[in-house]
């Protein structure tokens, strides 16, 4: 099969490499007694000497290449299970000291005299979700509509770059421009106004507005992808029969792309609740579940974030923030499993 | 009809406002950051490593950090990238059959959804364990690998479901192997997500600062090992804004600025290059 006369001239020549590896080697082990310069020339040499007499052919070639594919595969689904037995394996210590209901149901978390009461920082973790959902849901649902079907095509050419470079920005680049932009203005306009003029601008709705920045381009990408994806024909058989363009949309357009939207948003909830340095940074870090909005909290992300400094000093805490760690991956798994059920049996009923 | 008209109105009002939010956040983030970093910066805050006690307003700059950035996503980008070109071939039809191939996507959207910061635990634990302290470069390339991997897979496997069918069945016909019609056929035809999903991937690694946070530690030098201890971009900003010296906090937006411009480039990059490359598939 190969073309003989090409493959004859570079055998010769690498057999010629082949034995100066093998002098090269023994020069390295008898001279300059360099363990690892011989081992390395050495298997030049037995690579060499076998591929001498092994011929590749584009059977074995085919056969080593997909076996190496499955290799790789195998070991990415590996590694993905060795994370979740490292993080339960990890968090057996804190749970063999404490019990689970201690854990969860206690508020007082303090490291350095063992006590690890998660339940102000989960509280926190919801109502700081929970708000930043509420802001991105109806303006990233809104965008991602006029994109869909009201823009012109110029406009749209100018925004998708946006969301695509808003998707991008670092998360700490996110975090400076609320410690910047929006502490300020709560501390001294936002807060006031509601009246807690107290608050130092650090709290869980700073956090909730930079959070829900963060996740505007993830929904509206997302509900682009779905909002796509309906027939024009439905489209058309809405608006024939004199139903106005929002009419459409509200009937038609959002039934038929529900799941996918629902599937955003779960995906959306997901990234808002692990996120971890933007909110680490302007959430004031107190483990409390504070009197007003504008009042400092914590995060289960930005716990670990606040708080790993000290692992080496405090065994145990180490085993607790790997239970946070735990909790954040199992809560990120039930959303992305949620989201994956919905779009799959949406994809089951709505077969175009 | 009236009434139909007028909540056609109001909602394109609000649509135009939502719109306006969500350009206006990033006009907003661009701004501020430029405002705020290009005073603070100068050429040897750019060339030059930091001196000793940099967070107390020492002088030198952050080359450090850009080095050490670069240290580690380089070399997790190219890791994530070898794992997911051959994770996303080998998600064909052709060789794996397509309920299994959905399960791996399922994890791997699974493993695009954890924060970043369990990574950062992962590989925390993983050093806890063999009694490495401090941080190094090579578990920081490692969370940041295993961060890059789904975005670089799905972003490749997405665009490999688009290559049309009866091109492979053509490389068959002509009685190429499974094998080289995945890597000499599918691979070129693909080659626009591939660049987008490398260029992605990239782009989040070089700007994750939460798994880096937990694995590489602080260092005012180039790091000389894989396991030597490392400065990053991310990091030195969240050092360096936490202290109380304003002029030290300045800094912290030439860093913030210098980041925010990588980002930008490689999604200017990305763009030139995935039009360029498209050119060339066959549609």
């Amino acid at each position: 099969m190969h073309s003989s006369a090409q493959s004859g001239a570079s055998r010769y020549k690498l057999q010629i490499v082949g034995i100066i590896s093998l002098f090269l080697s023994f020069i390295f082990l008898f001279i300059f007694n360099n363990f690892i310069l011989f081992a390395l020339f050495l298997i030049i040499f037995i690579v060499l000497l076998a591929y001498n007499f092994i011929k590749i052919t584009r059977k074995l070639y085919d056969a080593l290449g997909t076996r190496l594919m499955l290799f790789v595969t195998a070991s990415v689904i590996f590694l993905f299970l060795l994370l979740v037995a490292v993080l339960i394996n990890g968090s057996l210590n804190i749970l063999s000291e404490e019990s689970l209901s201690d854990l969860l149901v206690s508020s007082t978390w303090k490291p350095f005299s063992g006590e690890f009461g998660l339940f102000a920082v989960i509280i926190d973790t919801l109502i700081v979700t929970a708000i930043s959902m509420l802001i991105a849901i109806p303006i990233s649902l809104l965008s991602a509509i006029y994109i869909a079907e009201y823009a012109p095509k110029k406009f749209n050419k100018i925004i998708r770059p946006f969301i695509d470079v808003l998707a991008g920005v670092p998360s700490v680049v996110f975090g400076l421009c609320a410690l910047l932009v929006f502490v300020p203005l709560i501390r001294d306009d936002i807060a006031p106004f509601f009246g807690s003029t107290l608050s130092s601008g650090f709290g869980l709705f700073t956090a909730s507005l930079i959070l829900s920045i963060m996740v505007f381009p993830i929904i509206i990408s997302l509900c682009l992808e779905s909002f796509n994806a309906v027939p024009i024909a439905l489209k058309e058989a809405s608006l024939s029969l004199g139903a106005t363009k929002w009419e459409t949309i509200k009937k038609v357009i959002f039934r038929a792309s529900g799941p996918g939207v629902l599937a955003a948003i779960f995906l959306g909830f997901g990234r808002a609740f692990g996120e971890t340095i933007a909110v680490a940074m302007v959430v004031g870090n107190q483990e409390i579940i504070p009197k007003s909005l504008f009042g400092p909290g914590q995060t289960l992300a930005s716990l670990i974030a606040s708080n790993y400094t000290e692992v080496s000093s405090i065994p145990i805490l180490a085993s607790a923030l790997i239970f946070v760690a735990l909790i954040l991956f199992v809560v990120v798994l039930i959303f992305n499993l949620l989201g994956y059920l919905v779009l799959r049996r949406a994809s089951k009923r709505w077969s175009y | 009809m009236n009434r139909r008209n007028l909540e056609e109105k109001l909602f394109l009002g609000l649509m135009l406002a939502s719109v306006f939010i969500v350009m206006g956040s990033l006009i907003l983030i661009v701004t501020v950051i430029v405002l705020n970093g290009v005073p603070s910066l100068s050429i040897e805050i750019l060339t030059q490593t930091s001196e000793g006690s940099f967070y107390l307003g020492a002088g030198g700059g952050f080359l450090n950090a850009i080095v050490g950035s670069l240290l580690l996503a380089l070399p997790a980008t190219g890791l994530a990238f070898l794992a997911g070109i051959a994770i996303a071939l080998y998600l064909q039809k052709d060789f794996l059959r397509s309920s299994i191939a959905n399960f791996i996507r399922l994890c791997l959207d699974i493993m695009w959804g954890i924060p970043s910061v369990v990574y950062g635990v992962f590989c925390l634990t993983i050093m806890i364990a063999i009694g490495m302290t401090g941080g190094s470069l090579l578990f920081g390339i490692i969370a940041l690998t295993l961060l890059e991997i789904p975005i670089i897979t799905r972003s490749i496997d997405e665009s490999i479901k688009m290559v049309p069918i009866g091109l492979k069945e053509s490389a068959y016909s002509l009685g190429s192997t499974k094998f080289e019609t995945a890597a000499k056929v599918v691979r070129k035809q693909a080659m626009p997500g591939i660049i987008a999903g490398v260029l992605l991937g990239f782009g989040r690694g070089i700007g994750d600062a939460a798994s880096i946070l937990l694995t590489v530690g602080d260092s005012n030098y180039f790091p000389s090992s894989i396991s030597d201890q490392t400065a990053a971009l991310p990091t030195m900003i969240l050092n360096l804004v936490s202290m109380p010296d304003q002029v030290v906090q300045n800094k912290a937006y030439a860093v913030a600025f210098v980041l925010l411009v990588i980002v930008l480039l490689i999604s200017i990059i990305t763009r030139y290059l995935t039009k360029k490359s498209s050119k060339h598939i066959i549609k």
